[in-house]
């Protein structure tokens, strides 16, 4: 169970943000916020080497004593961020992958087919 | 090494360590070729074929030759790899078959049944042979004949362990040859044992590892098993390998750690368990920590010391692998991991011990890879090492706060206990890094010392992380270490400097629209404007901060509160006043204007109602509310003309303001869309198009700066307009949510008036919405009276009572008792009296009637779209006299409208003699060519002209009423010789009216001219 699920717009705005337990918000806000930095580069590198983006899970983002941050770009560029407690060792890379499958999922069936992603205005739950 | 006495050197786990190959026989022999061959072994790689499938390598073989001896040969059941001997060789250069027999046979069987004793089977005979000492014997024997000899004393069916070495002193090619012979069969031979002798160490490790379930197993035994294995591999310089080796060990611990915490507990992890008592972080600075990997070895490790020796080992391997980036990526996995493990394994830590120990960490692995790297690789991989700068920082800011080194009063005496216990933990430094100045060590000890010394300190590692993140561009990472930066420069009661680092990092979330941490950077901005005395920017971040909903009530109500306080204090500066943006404080949502349209006569009254949503959590009492209204006259166009205006603008008169709340920053790719309008200026005196063009209405929303543009911020400065034309509302309380608020203005000038600037002043603060947008314009026109004159009917019929309408458009004039309208009466026309005349007086203020649009026929004129909901009747005194029609028109107020009828006759006149009269009031029968060309009927009309001066104007106004003749009688006597008098009497013309002089006879013709039309014309008209 990740303790905070972000979803974030290619401009780099929060559209969604859920997480659990809520006392930890601001750090988790912070957090997330600034593993973009390391989304950045990997963008910035894709782009350099000019290659077709196929992988879509972004590895280990940003690690912290008590947390781990995951990511995961969409091809239009739209970022979940999952933050998971580090003492949770049953979550491997393979349950990560999965859940951001899921949330991928899910985040397609919220979205309309034809909307322009940076048009999208928060959601309030998924 | 070398061929010195000593058998057994300590064990030295260094890179010099080599496979160790003992030789027998004659120790001079040996001693003598030994040069050659240190040199030579190394030289030429050999591949060498790895078992389990793993991929052949080349390998530089080199060799550590010592002297045989029995106890080098391991016992049964030794681990020890390093002291392993892989090669046992013989040296013997005998030529004689005497001495052979007498001393070598003897001597090599005995060395044969040693190692047979211990089953060791990797083994050599090297006989050399020298041709100068064969010639110097006589009775040498062939020399085959010693070599068949050992092969078939010793060699039994191995005939490649016995090798020949011709001459290896000299310097000729058949010497190359025979030590390149050499060489490769010692290199094979030596692999073949690594091989062999590796393996089965292998398969023993992994027999070890299988029983690890077992209760007896012990971590730290097998720990040390693995380890050997690393050190040859090692030795033999296969790093990789080796990393392998302590990798395993790595994951195989930490999976038992995580067992331990899903509560499959391993007995040997309780011995990690120990509260941990020292902290004094990795050493990485020799290859191999004794002491640590001692404490192993007598299962007496901490979690700590083993995790610090296998880092230290893993740190040794990646550094020879040319590999320093990746130290630094494990370490800082490796020190977060420590933290989780000590917490899973629910170990005692005193409070900072870790902080300690990671700080140490961090500044040890930097060194590290400082030390061998040079300036420009350090530069060029920051983003490798920038995390544990960071990480030692964020350490050494919680030690600062745990130590009471942060606080303006500096630590206390339980703070400083606390010190010295962190500090008895650290140890004594350790003799590696004691001539180093700015060891980890001292550098902790130092910073934990004094309040200064923890300020320079914590700033130096701040200031270079923040740097070095901004250097690769992590910026988010950079202001997130700066706001950090900002909260101990608050608690230093250095707000100056706090606050440099809280407007970035408040830049830095705004723009990405991040409202979270946008709240909590705010409230420490808050504070710090509030300790540097900034009111201005304090009140708006305190209106910010009011209107957040992210804030619990509380804290809304505690900010607004500020604001109210600062508002009802007196000011030292009575004219002063403080300008904030309104947008935090309320919002204006929409505007209604009363009358609809937004086009007001002069003297008229127009309403502006707005909706503004008050953002505070509190009822505000706003002293006033203005609008501030930008006017311009205009006067040639022909867009501000009365009539267009009526005509053209919308009416619903409800403008919705679009709300910015949204806490989203409009992105630099999607700016708001081109609101493009086509614009037409026509000439003002014959409307026609002077020039055309597009113009954008929102330039001040694409045409901003893009850097000033912090979408939710709004800058500081407000600049607040003064105008001449405001409106106002005064004490107003503004609930929270959606608030009503009237403006009522009377009409001054004409003109377009734009409403510019909202704003609302609560004591000396007055919170100001700079620009009103969409634009929001209200017009103002002024009009002349006109008086216009229509019959009521299509056209009016001579010889029969007709109606004709009056219409007075008072515009700017108001009618006083008295005025009337005098009416020079036409001869021709008789204008008929009626008792009971009355006239309808409207206001034009309301908007346009549908219904007289119907009626064709009238010029769009505001004045006449009057509204009968205010109308009023008014008596309509007309009185006659022989050349005058006076009619007093009843007393009605400027921009009203007095409509009345009157009955009008047109008597038909005499028959023109000599031409038609164009005098006044003459009627004027002619035939309308024009009618005639277009209906292709003949219709005779006659037109009279009435003179009407007006109350308000001292020209008279010239009105013509058509009149339609719908018949004619022509009564002719037409005589015969005799000319008598010619009567004639005429009402209507026809178009035969002449040329009829052959006949005389009396002929009334009536000639129905178009009847049937006149007809219906009359009984249609209303």
């Amino acid at each position: 169970m990740a303790v905070c699920i972000e979803v974030i717009a290619k401009e780099n705005y929060p559209f969604y943000i859920r997480s659990t337990p809520t006392e930890n918000e601001l750090k988790f806000h912070c957090m997330v916020h600034t593993s973009l930095d390391v989304v950045d580069e990997k963008i910035s590198a894709m782009a350099k080497a000019l290659v077709d983006q196929r992988e879509l899970y972004q590895d280990l983002l940003y690690p912290t004593e008590d947390y781990k941050v995951y990511g995961y770009l969409t091809n239009s560029k739209v970022k979940f961020v999952m933050v998971v407690d580090s003492s949770n060792t049953a979550l491997r890379d393979n349950e990560i992958r999965s859940m951001f499958r899921k949330l991928h999922n899910s985040y397609m069936d919220v979205v309309q087919p034809l909307l322009q992603p940076g048009g999208l205005h928060p959601v309030q739950g998924l | 090494m070398d061929a010195s006495e000593e058998p057994l050197p300590p064990v030295i786990y260094t890179m010099e360590n080599k496979p160790i190959v003992t030789c027998a026989g004659d120790q001079n022999l040996f001693t003598s070729v030994y040069p050659t061959l240190s040199q030579q072994l190394p030289r030429e790689p050999m591949e060498w074929r790895r078992s389990y499938g793993r991929a052949p390598k080349m390998i530089h073989l080199e060799s550590n030759f010592v002297q045989f001896k029995e106890e080098l040969l391991p016992k049964e059941g030794n681990k020890a790899l390093l002291t392993f001997p892989f090669l046992h060789i013989y040296w013997t250069e005998c030529c004689d078959t005497e001495v052979y027999k007498a001393t070598v046979k003897d001597d090599l069987t005995k060395w044969q049944n040693v190692l047979k004793a211990h089953s060791s089977v990797d083994w050599l005979i090297v006989i050399v042979e020298n041709d100068a000492k064969k010639k110097n014997k006589t009775n040498i024997l062939p020399r085959t004949s010693i070599v068949d000899k050992i092969r078939n004393d010793f060699c039994n069916k191995q005939s490649d362990r016995c090798v020949v070495l011709s001459d290896p002193l000299k310097d000729s090619s058949r010497t190359q040859e025979s030590w390149n012979a050499f060489l490769t069969k010692l290199r094979t031979l030596l692999l073949m044992s690594f091989t062999k002798n590796l393996g089965k160490f292998e398969d023993d490790m992994r027999t070890l590892r299988e029983k690890r379930t077992e209760p007896g197993w012990s971590f730290c035994e097998y720990f040390m098993v693995q380890e050997e294995l690393a050190f040859v591999f090692e030795m033999l310089q296969q790093f990789e390998d080796a990393l392998v080796q302590y990798d395993e060990l790595d994951a195989l611990f930490s999976q038992y750690v995580v067992n331990f915490g899903a509560g499959d507990g391993a007995n040997w992890l309780t011995f990690f368990c120990q509260p941990v008592k020292s902290w004094n972080g990795l050493i990485l600075r020799k290859p191999i920590d004794m002491e640590k990997r001692e404490s192993i070895q007598r299962r007496e490790a901490t979690l700590l010391d083993l995790r610090s020796y296998l880092f230290s080992r893993q740190c040794t391997l990646l550094l020879f692998l040319q590999r320093p980036w990746e130290v630094a990526q494990r370490a800082l996995e490796l020190l977060h991991n420590c933290v989780q493990e000590l917490k899973l394994l629910e170990v005692s830590v005193p409070p900072g011990a870790l902080d300690c120990w990671v700080f140490l960490s961090c500044l040890e692995v930097l060194q590290r890879i400082e030390g061998c790297c040079d300036r420009a690789q350090i530069d060029s991989n920051i983003a490798h090492t920038v995390g544990l700068w960071s990480y030692a920082t964020e350490k050494l800011k919680s030690l600062g706060y745990l130590c009471g080194l942060v606080s303006e009063k500096g630590p206390n005496s339980e703070d400083l206990n606390r010190t010295v216990d962190l500090l008895a933990g650290l140890g004594a430094e350790r003799p590696e890094t004691a001539n180093t100045a700015q060891s980890p060590y001292k550098k902790l000890k130092e910073a934990l010392s004094s309040v200064e010394a923890f300020e320079k300190h914590y700033l130096d590692l701040s200031h270079a992380t923040i740097e070095m993140y901004t250097s690769i561009g992590r910026i988010r990472s950079a202001k997130f270490v700066g706001k950090d930066l900002a909260e101990f420069y608050m608690r230093k009661k250095a707000p100056q400097k706090a606050e440099i680092y809280l407007q970035g990092a408040l830049k830095n979330y705004l723009a990405e629209g991040w409202a979270l941490p946008i709240t909590h950077t705010r409230k420490q901005l808050a504070e710090c404007q509030k300790h540097l005395g900034q009111i201005e920017n304090y009140l708006q971040t305190s209106s910010l901060l009011a209107s957040d909903h992210h804030l619990t009530e509380e804290e809304r109500k505690h900010f607004c509160q500020e604001i109210l306080d600062f508002a009802s204090q007196p000011s030292d500066n009575p004219g002063h006043k403080i300008v904030l943006p309104m947008q935090s404080f309320a919002q204006l949502r929409d505007l209604h204007f009363d009358p609809s349209n937004a086009v007001v006569h002069v003297g008229g009254v127009l309403c502006i109602e707005i909706t503004m949503y008050s953002q505070m959590p509190v009822p505000v009492h706003v002293e006033q509310i203005v609008v501030n209204v930008h006017f311009s006259i205009e006067k040639n166009s022909y867009r501000k003309t009365a009539e267009w205006l009526t005509k053209h603008k919308t009416s619903n008169g409800i403008i919705n303001f679009p709300p910015e709340t949204a806490p989203f920053p409009v992105s630099q790719n999607s700016l708001p869309a081109l609101e493009l309008y086509e614009m037409f200026e026509r000439s003002p005196s014959d409307n026609s198009l002077n020039t055309t063009g597009i113009i954008c209405r929102n330039v001040h929303m694409l045409l901003r700066r893009q850097e000033s543009s912090s979408s939710l911020e709004m800058p500081s400065g407000v600049a607040l307009e003064e105008g001449a034309h405001v409106l106002r509302c005064s004490h107003v309380t503004l609930e929270p949510g959606a608030n009503q608020i009237t403006f009522r203005t009377q009409a001054k000038e004409p003109g377009t008036y734009t409403l510019r600037q909202l704003c609302a002043s609560v004591g000396s603060v007055w919170f100001v919405l700079p620009h009103i947008y969409p634009i929001v314009q209200y017009d103002v026109y002024s009009q002349e009276p006109q008086l216009h004159v229509e019959p009521l009917a299509d056209s009016l019929l001579a010889g029969i009572p007709q109606k004709v309408k009056f219409t007075v458009t008072t515009g700017h004039y108001t009618i006083k008792n008295g005025d009337s309208l005098q009416l020079s009466n036409a001869e021709a026309m008789l204008i008929l009296c009626q008792a009971e005349s009355r006239a309808m007086v409207y206001s034009n203020t309301r908007g346009e009637v549908p219904t007289t649009q119907a009626r064709g026929g009238r010029p769009p004129c505001p004045a006449l779209c009057g509204c009968e909901e205010q109308s009023s009747d008014a008596a309509l005194r007309i009185q006659s006299s022989d050349k005058v029609t006076s009619i007093s028109l009843p007393v009605a107020p400027a921009y009203h409208v007095i409509e009345f009828e009157l009955e009008v006759l047109s008597l038909p006149s005499a028959p023109a003699l000599g031409g038609e009269s164009d005098m006044l009031g003459m009627a004027e029968p002619h035939r309308k060519h024009k009618d005639k060309q277009k209906t292709g009927h003949c219709m005779v009309t006659t037109d009279h002209k009435v003179s009407i001066d007006c109350p308000w104007s001292i020209y008279s106004t010239v009105i013509a009423l058509t009149f339609s003749v719908p018949f004619r009688t022509t009564h002719a006597l037409l005589s015969s010789g005799t000319r008598p008098s010619t009567a004639s009497s005429q009402c209507s013309s026809s178009g035969n009216s002449s040329g009829q002089k052959s006949l005389p006879l009396l002929c009334i013709a009536g000639s129905l001219l178009d009847f049937p039309q006149l007809l219906r014309n009359s009984c249609l008209s209303p």
